[in-house]
């Protein structure tokens, strides 16, 4: 298999290339997701990406093929004023 | 809107809209600050909120979605901040990131300037703002108390403005009433005193000043008693809130009996 190295979240990360983003989002928050992105279990996923700092909206994660080199930010809420 | 015809009744209807929505409370809490999920969970319930503030942060399977699921359960609405973005760039980034994973489009826009003051970046919290509107947010922007910002703020289009009290976290209180007072005179969107409460009489004193409500994390999350002081402020919102409505006396600099002088007893009479 051939592998990618990504930045994920401030960390390295090997991947198999061809990884979509919606494969790597939903093994990262452990939920299946249809390929719509969303939950398969009909849970609201409560989380966003963005990939080389530009947002990914949900309805492009399965079509985003992740590349060596891509920098991955996956945001959900936490406590804050 | 101040009215003789008001009455404490009518204050159990006294709907905060905002961005088009209708609120029942006028307290925002904010959820930083807490020790834990469980106090989190008491000061909100017993708050009364129905929207809350978050921030937006790297997701970790350790503690996956704790804050969102905890606010989906309560049925409080998520209020996505910026904090800690000190550029409109990173500013615009994060409101957009808040608006996928939370499905809103309602943004607390904080554009800081400095870490020590914590204190709105005007420029950068201007360009966020336009850039934010023209995008399609409802924009609560966190501004400096200064009633020229708040006028071009609400000039560029935001939902509401949040002057800040006093710095975030320092419970110093509402530092400039006076500014406070005119922005309020002058905004036609809600106006929501943001920062600075340190103690219930801050946040009555909001509610007096005119504000349409009132947002404090701090000051009920790192209080020694989280869900009694979320009952405090519950409490003072209400009560400047009616104050408000109710109509102050003007201050005087001499005194004025309240008791009649007509029909003192005779033996009294004459020696004051």
């Amino acid at each position: 298999m051939t592998s990618i190295n990504i930045i994920f979240n401030s960390q390295q990360v090997q991947l198999e290339a061809g990884t979509s983003l919606r494969e790597f989002i939903s093994a990262q928050i452990g939920k299946e997701l249809d390929a719509d992105s969303k939950a398969v279990d009909g849970s609201k996923l409560g989380v966003a990406a963005a990939v080389d700092g530009a947002v990914v909206p949900r309805s492009s994660w399965n079509s985003k093929v992740l590349e060596d080199g891509h920098s991955i930010e996956l945001v959900t809420a936490a406590q804050g004023g | 809107m101040e009215s003789q015809e008001f009455t404490e009744l009518d204050l159990n209807n006294d709907p905060f809209v905002v961005a088009g929505r209708t609120l029942s409370s006028r307290l925002i809490l904010g959820t930083g600050g807490a020790t834990s999920l469980t106090t989190l969970d008491s000061a909100l319930t017993i708050s009364g909120t129905e929207l809350t503030t978050v921030a937006i942060r790297h997701f970790s399977s350790a503690g996956a979605g704790n804050v969102y699921e905890l606010l989906q359960r309560n049925n409080v609405i998520p209020l996505p901040n910026t904090a800690g973005c000190f550029t409109a760039r990173d500013a615009v980034l994060t409101a957009q990131l808040a608006r996928e994973a939370l499905e809103t489009d309602w943004v607390k826009l904080e554009v800081i300037a400095d870490e020590h003051t914590l204190l709105p970046d005007p420029l950068e919290l201007y360009s966020a703002t336009e850039q934010l509107v023209a995008d399609g947010f409802q924009v609560f922007a966190y501004t400096n108390d200064d009633p020229a910002m708040a006028q071009r703020l609400q000039d560029a289009g935001v939902a509401a403005i949040m002057p800040a009290g006093a710095p975030i976290g320092s419970g110093l209180g509402i530092l400039n009433p006076h500014n406070i007072s005119t922005i309020v005179s002058r905004a036609n969107v809600p106006v929501i005193l943001d920062a600075g409460v340190g103690t219930a009489s801050d946040a009555a004193l909001a509610m007096e000043l005119g504000c349409d409500a009132v947002l404090l994390a701090s000051a009920v999350t790192r209080a020694h008693n989280a869900p009694l002081m979320a009952a405090a402020m519950r409490d003072a919102v209400r009560a400047g809130r009616a104050a408000r409505l109710a109509g102050r006396i003007p201050r005087r600099d001499t005194a004025l009996a309240s008791s009649p002088a007509e029909g003192m007893m005779q033996t009294l009479v004459g020696e004051f």
